[in-house]
């Protein structure tokens, strides 16, 4: 192969067609561009003209230079162009061994690797070399030698996995390396392990070897911790290249869709391999996170699950057995409850039950003796990792046992009496709280000015005092002591809960250092005795990309193997549940530090960036041919034949059939508006829309020849594609199997009702249904209209508007003649007016009127008139069908005069009163 | 090839009623305005009342008028004549030619005004003849006829002549004059001499007033017997526009001297507002 540069020819001797190309020019250049005949009048005109001058009439240069290139380009395409085509510095030998460690720390670069993989085989192939593809993450992987073909395929099911490999991993494959002499690509991850070194000697015994590493920095997360309510984050990396990342907070939100709910930027500074993200979440943010990641580094190690580590905290409210009902402001745990209930699921009750509950916290206010057996239980559970927080109160403040024994669970000892402070009989004034000290919990939160404490209890001081105290008030005496009690810890406030002895309970600090407090508050002890008693069943897997699948086929994990965080292919990273609780493993450990591999100066360093051998033959054949599409487009324009306005003419005509999409959509409108048109819903059963389409025909024919309503031809209307705000009117027969509306259409039905719109439902089974409408139609009318925003409905009365709108009527017969017709129900209030033919009644028009007396069958027609459906027997039918016609007519004059109508009745009224 | 003759005859008379409709409403959309002569002679209309004198014959007397006062009034009526007009539309193949294939070719355009000013004079009473082929100057609605047969053959041969001209007719000539200009100078010259006034209407295809050509292009004229090759069409636009201004110079000289209207008419401007220039011309020489 002989190459030129970076580029590589598989058929070189092509080439020396370059060198016709100074023939071509010269061929190109005597000839011009061929002419276009015209015929044109003005020619007499013409006569006798000279061109100004003979040089144009060879090619322009630049069509020259256009047609050069095509050539060349073609010449080159055959020629077979390779870009960096691989040399045999890489592999000698005819026996190739490729390694992968193909770990989560291969992910981000992974599609490099894969390419530089397949490339390396395809190499090989041309070569005629056998290989053996090794991956470290999967489990016996035995090198074989084989043909590339069959490595390619195997190629595709390897995959980064989510752990990395063991120091088992290398020694195995060490073991399993065969006699024979080989040379080895070691397609790296880039990060040190141990064991790495031993197999690396072993491969250099064996051959050369080269090795690729990813090209930018590894970047992982360790898990998250919960330090004093801020969650910190800690990014690593294997490199010192400047490196940005985004941390990225992702949960749920309500809808249960996973979120970014917050992201921050993260700079490492230079020489430092580790930097810390803050997040300062509200608890409500924070009880809904599932994982933390790096914004576009697709890596298992860049995702930090985290489980149930920042879940919420269980409160329990100690009752003390006095309640006072009524007096909600004074209850000690009101302010408590009102604080906590944002961030923490609160329990209450007597405490024997509350213990069986296990909660995180256990809250007691003022309560100064508990009997023995209980407080050996509260101990042995504060010892177990509990938090204990109690409230001081006259009952603490009187109580003298607390000086000796009790006080294992008060961190300090207690002077009987408590002080008052600024009150009617004390000196001084009520105190403010003091700074809070470095080593406080509390530190850092801002003291609001007019936070007071007025009564205390007082501490004996003694030499541990100093120790225990975590919040003082400004004369140092305690107002929050804390002491450790086995794993737990007690946290006695030496004020009441509520805001009898002081204002701090109404202060948004209190809300604060309780936050600070109760989630400081995991219960350590017990996460650990479950995890070594239990079984552990993943729900959730992550793969080497970081992505989580959910899983119910993996073999249950017992706790000691969780408890050893040996993340392997046993033990894959995700979600684990036992019993209620989850716990997250992550791909990196809590204090996992990323390290660089570094390889020794004979091994040989590929990059995987510019090492793909790529064959340039199809894009310089696409070339030459673009090339010389731009040279018919410019010869065209040479000779005069292209125009401009003829494109224009062109896309200014794809406009106009554009446009004509548009316009179909205002023709229904323009029909549906251009006269008054009756219109029915389509239900889908095709013999029904005609029917219904009939019926209206009829009626439009009706009130065209005895009314000055002149409609125009009925419409069916889609209630899902079409306007139906465009009609005053909506006939709905109703099918048993007809679909319901969908949630949009739902929508438009109640705007088009609430605007003045009316719906006749008819379910057309007056003739089965009695009152309640049993029928499967009745029952379909149900299910739709639970959707419809219906008013509420009665019986049509005998006076109502409906029955006078342009016909006296007492029945509304259709096919069927029941009287079972419902409207919008009257006012309360409605009253019949004495001498008045009727109430005043329904002011609006009614919205719906629901009836079974098939009317539509009772109007329908054929185009030339003629009766479609039977109605009764007989003249006494006819009659039937023409008080159909005028319920109908009624109906529509209803409809389209509103109140008009039933404003009339007042008109002889009025005269009256006028005096005319 | 030749066709059988029905086939001929049907295909001309195809031909034959669109041209008509189209022309008879074109002249349609003109409103006919006065034809009298301003003065008191022959005719229909009434003109004015004057006291009766000797010569006027007793049955002339207008009695309703007389009543009214003492002295006897006779009516008199405007003189009313009939014009002569000759028409001359060019129809040689060179007229055969549009550059668009939504433009009319500039023969149709000038036989359809030719006849529509023909319908449009007959209409009005004047006698309307046709230069070449040779039709005598008649009045009626056969004429109309009779030119629009003449009108719908190409015509091989149809210089302009005056040899017709009754003296101080009308007269209008519709060509794209690009031919040779001599007929039309010697026919002007002779009308000229008959006191014969008229209108040159000269009708153009826009292609030929912008000549947006480039390239390398070959010109043949519409009969195919010219040719002209250019191989940067577009320089030679200059020169051919001057030319092409020169000839139009030359028209309106022409006109002026024998006392003729000149007008240019495109073929993508609107029929109807040639017909009024012409109609105009016309009328403004009366």
């Amino acid at each position: 192969m002989w190459s030129l540069g970076p580029i590589g020819f598989t058929s070189p001797l092509l080439l020396w067609a370059l060198a016709l190309l100074p023939v071509i020019v010269y061929l190109l250049r005597a000839v011009p561009p061929a002419p276009i005949r015209r015929k044109f009048p003005g020619i007499v005109l013409l006569l006798g003209l000279k061109d100004k001058e003979s040089q144009t009439d060879t090619t322009p240069w630049w069509l020259l230079l256009l047609r050069l290139l095509a050539v060349a380009a073609v010449i080159i395409g055959f020629a077979g162009p390779l870009l960096n085509p691989r040399d045999q510095s890489v592999s000698t030998s005819k026996r190739l061994l490729i390694v992968m460690d193909a770990s989560w720390g291969a992910a981000q670069d992974w599609d490099n690797t894969k390419a530089m993989a397949e490339a390396i085989l395809d190499q090989a192939a041309r070569d005629e070399a056998l290989t053996a593809l090794v991956s470290l993450t999967y489990s016996s992987t035995e090198p074989t030698f084989v043909s590339p073909q069959v490595n390619s395929a195997l190629l595709d099911s390897i995959g980064p996995q989510a752990w990395e490999p063991q120091e088992g991993d290398y020694l195995a494959l060490v073991a399993s390396l065969p006699q024979e002499p080989f040379d080895t690509i070691w397609l790296s991850d880039g990060l040190e392990r141990s064991g790495r070194e031993a197999l690396l000697d072993a491969l250099r015994s064996k051959g050369r070897v080269s090795v690729a590493t990813p090209a930018s920095p590894i970047l992982a997360l360790r898990p998250a911790e919960l330090r004093d309510g801020t969650i910190s984050v800690t990014a690593l990396r294997s490199g010192d290249v400047s490196t940005e990342a985004r941390i990225r907070a992702l949960g749920l939100d309500p809808a249960g869709i996973e979120r970014v709910l917050e992201e921050q930027p993260l700079s490492f500074e230079a020489g430092t391999f580790m930097a810390t993200a803050a997040f300062n979440l509200p608890p409500e943010l924070r009880n809904r996170l599932t994982r933390f990641d790096i914004a576009n580094f697709a890596s298992a190690g860049a995702v930090s699950l985290t489980g149930d580590a920042l879940r919420r905290r269980e409160v329990a409210l100690v009752d003390t057995g006095t309640s006072q009902e009524g007096l909600e402001l004074l209850s000690p745990f009101h302010y408590l409850r009102e604080a906590l209930a944002p961030s923490a699921d609160i329990l209450s009750g007597p405490l024997d039950q509350l213990l069986l509950a296990n909660p995180d916290v256990i809250a007691l206010a003022d309560v100064a003796a508990l009997p023995p057996i209980q407080t050996a239980e509260l101990t042995t559970w504060v010892e177990n990792g509990g938090l204990l927080l109690r409230f001081a109160g006259p009952n603490l403040a009187i109580a003298d046992r607390l000086r000796d024994e009790a006080n294992a669970l008060l961190p300090v000892e207690l002077r009987t009496g408590g002080r008052t402070l600024g009150g009617a009989m004390s000196w001084g004034e009520p105190k403010a709280l003091a700074p809070f000290k470095e080593d406080s919990p509390f530190f850092g939160l801002t003291l609001p000015e007019d936070v007071s404490v007025s009564t205390q209890v007082l501490a004996q001081p003694s030499p541990k005092l100093a120790g225990r105290v975590i919040a003082e008030l400004s004369d140092g005496t305690p107002l929050v002591t804390r002491k450790t009690l086995g794993l737990g810890q007690v946290v006695l406030f030496h004020v009441t809960a509520n805001a009898e002895w002081s204002s701090l309970p109404l202060s948004g600090l209190f809300v604060q250092m309780l936050e600070r407090l109760a989630l400081a508050s995991g219960n350590r002890a017990q996460l650990i005795q479950d995890l070594e008693t239990s079984t552990w069943s993943p729900t959730q897997i992550m793969d080497g990309f970081g992505a989580m699948t959910a899983v119910d086929t993996l073999e249950n994990v017992d706790g000691a193997t969780i408890a050893s965080s040996q993340i392997s292919a046993d033990l894959p990273p995700g979600i684990y549940q036992a019993n209620e609780q989850t716990i997250a493993l992550n791909a990196v450990s809590e204090n996992r530090i990323l390290e660089a591999a570094t390889w020794p100066s004979d091994v040989i360093r590929i990059g995987q960036e510019a090492s793909e051998t790529k064959d340039l033959k199809g894009a310089v054949l696409t070339a030459a041919l673009v090339l010389a599409l731009i040279d018919i487009i410019a010869a065209i324009g040479l000779t005069g034949r292209l125009r401009v306005a003829q494109f224009l003419v062109f896309s200014l005509g794809i406009g106009v059939l554009s446009h004509g999409a548009q316009a179909q959509d205002d023709s229904f409108a323009l029909e549906a508006t251009e006269n008054v048109v009756l219109a029915h819903v389509l239900t889908g059963d095709d013999a029904l829309d005609a029917r219904a389409k009939a019926g209206l025909l009829g009626l439009s024919q009706a009130l065209f020849r005895r009314t000055s309503v002149e409609p125009a031809a009925p419409m069916g209307v889609n209630l899902e594609t079409d306007e139906i705000a465009l009609f005053p009117f909506l006939y709905w027969p109703i099918s048993p199997d007809q679909p319901i509306p969908s949630q949009e259409a739902y929508a438009k039905l109640n705007l088009y009702l609430q605007r003045g719109g009316l719906i006749l439902f008819d379910t057309r089974d007056a003739d089965r249904a009695g009152f309640g409408g049993g029928t499967p139609e009745g029952q379909k009318l149900r299910r739709i209209a639970i959707g419809l925003d219906i008013p509420p409905l009665e019986p049509i009365p005998q006076d109502h508007v409906l029955s006078r709108t342009f016909y006296l009527l007492q029945a509304y017969p259709g096919r069927f003649d029941s009287l079972d017709i419902w409207v919008e129900a009257a006012q309360a209030n409605a009253e019949q007016i004495e001498g008045l033919p009727f109430r005043i009644l329904n002011d609006g028009v009614t919205p719906v009127v629901i009836g079974g007396n098939d009317w539509a069958s009772a109007w329908a027609v054929d185009e030339i008139g003629n009766r479609l459906y039977p109605v009764g027997r007989g003249m006494a039918g006819e009659q039937q069908r023409e008080y159909a016609y005028r319920f109908g007519i009624n109906l529509i004059m209803h409809v389209l005069t509103g109140n008009y109508k039933s404003d009339q009745v007042h008109v002889p009224a009025l005269l009256d009163r006028l005096g005319q | 090839m030749t066709l059988p003759l029905r086939t001929r005859a049907e295909e001309v008379a195809a031909r034959f009623p669109p041209l008509l409709v189209r022309a008879e409403t074109l002249a349609s959309s003109v409103v006919m305005g006065e034809h009298g002569r301003r003065r008191a002679g022959m005719g229909e209309n009434f003109w004015q009342y004057r006291p009766a004198t000797a010569q006027d014959d007793a049955r002339n007397i207008d009695w309703r008028r007389s009543a009214r006062s003492d002295a006897s009034f006779v009516q008199d009526k405007e003189w009313q004549i009939a014009q002569t007009v000759s028409l001359w539309v060019d129809q040689s193949a060179s007229l055969d030619f549009a550059s668009g294939a939504q433009l009319e070719t500039k023969l149709q355009r000038a036989r359809l005004i030719g006849l529509a000013s023909a319908i449009l004079m007959l209409r009005a009473g004047e006698r309307v003849g046709l230069v070449s082929p040779h039709i005598p100057a008649k009045r009626g609605s056969e004429q109309i006829l009779r030119l629009t047969s003449a009108l719908s053959e190409t015509q091989a041969d149809n210089a302009p002549s005056a040899e017709h001209f009754a003296p101080h007719a009308r007269a209008i000539f519709i060509s794209d004059f690009f031919s040779n200009l001599e007929a039309v100078e010697t026919a002007l010259a002779k009308a000229a001499s008959l006191g014969v006034t008229g209108l040159l209407l000269q009708v153009l295809d826009p292609a030929e007033e912008t000549f947006p050509f480039g390239g390398r292009t070959i010109f043949e004229s519409v009969d195919k017997r010219l040719e002209f090759e250019t191989l940067r069409a577009k320089d030679l636009r200059p020169a051919y526009l001057e030319r092409l201004n020169e000839r139009k110079d030359r028209l309106q000289k022409l006109a002026q001297r024998s006392g003729w209207h000149y007008q240019i008419h495109h073929t993508d401007q609107s029929s109807t507002q040639a017909l009024l220039s012409v109609y105009a011309a016309l009328e403004r020489q009366r």
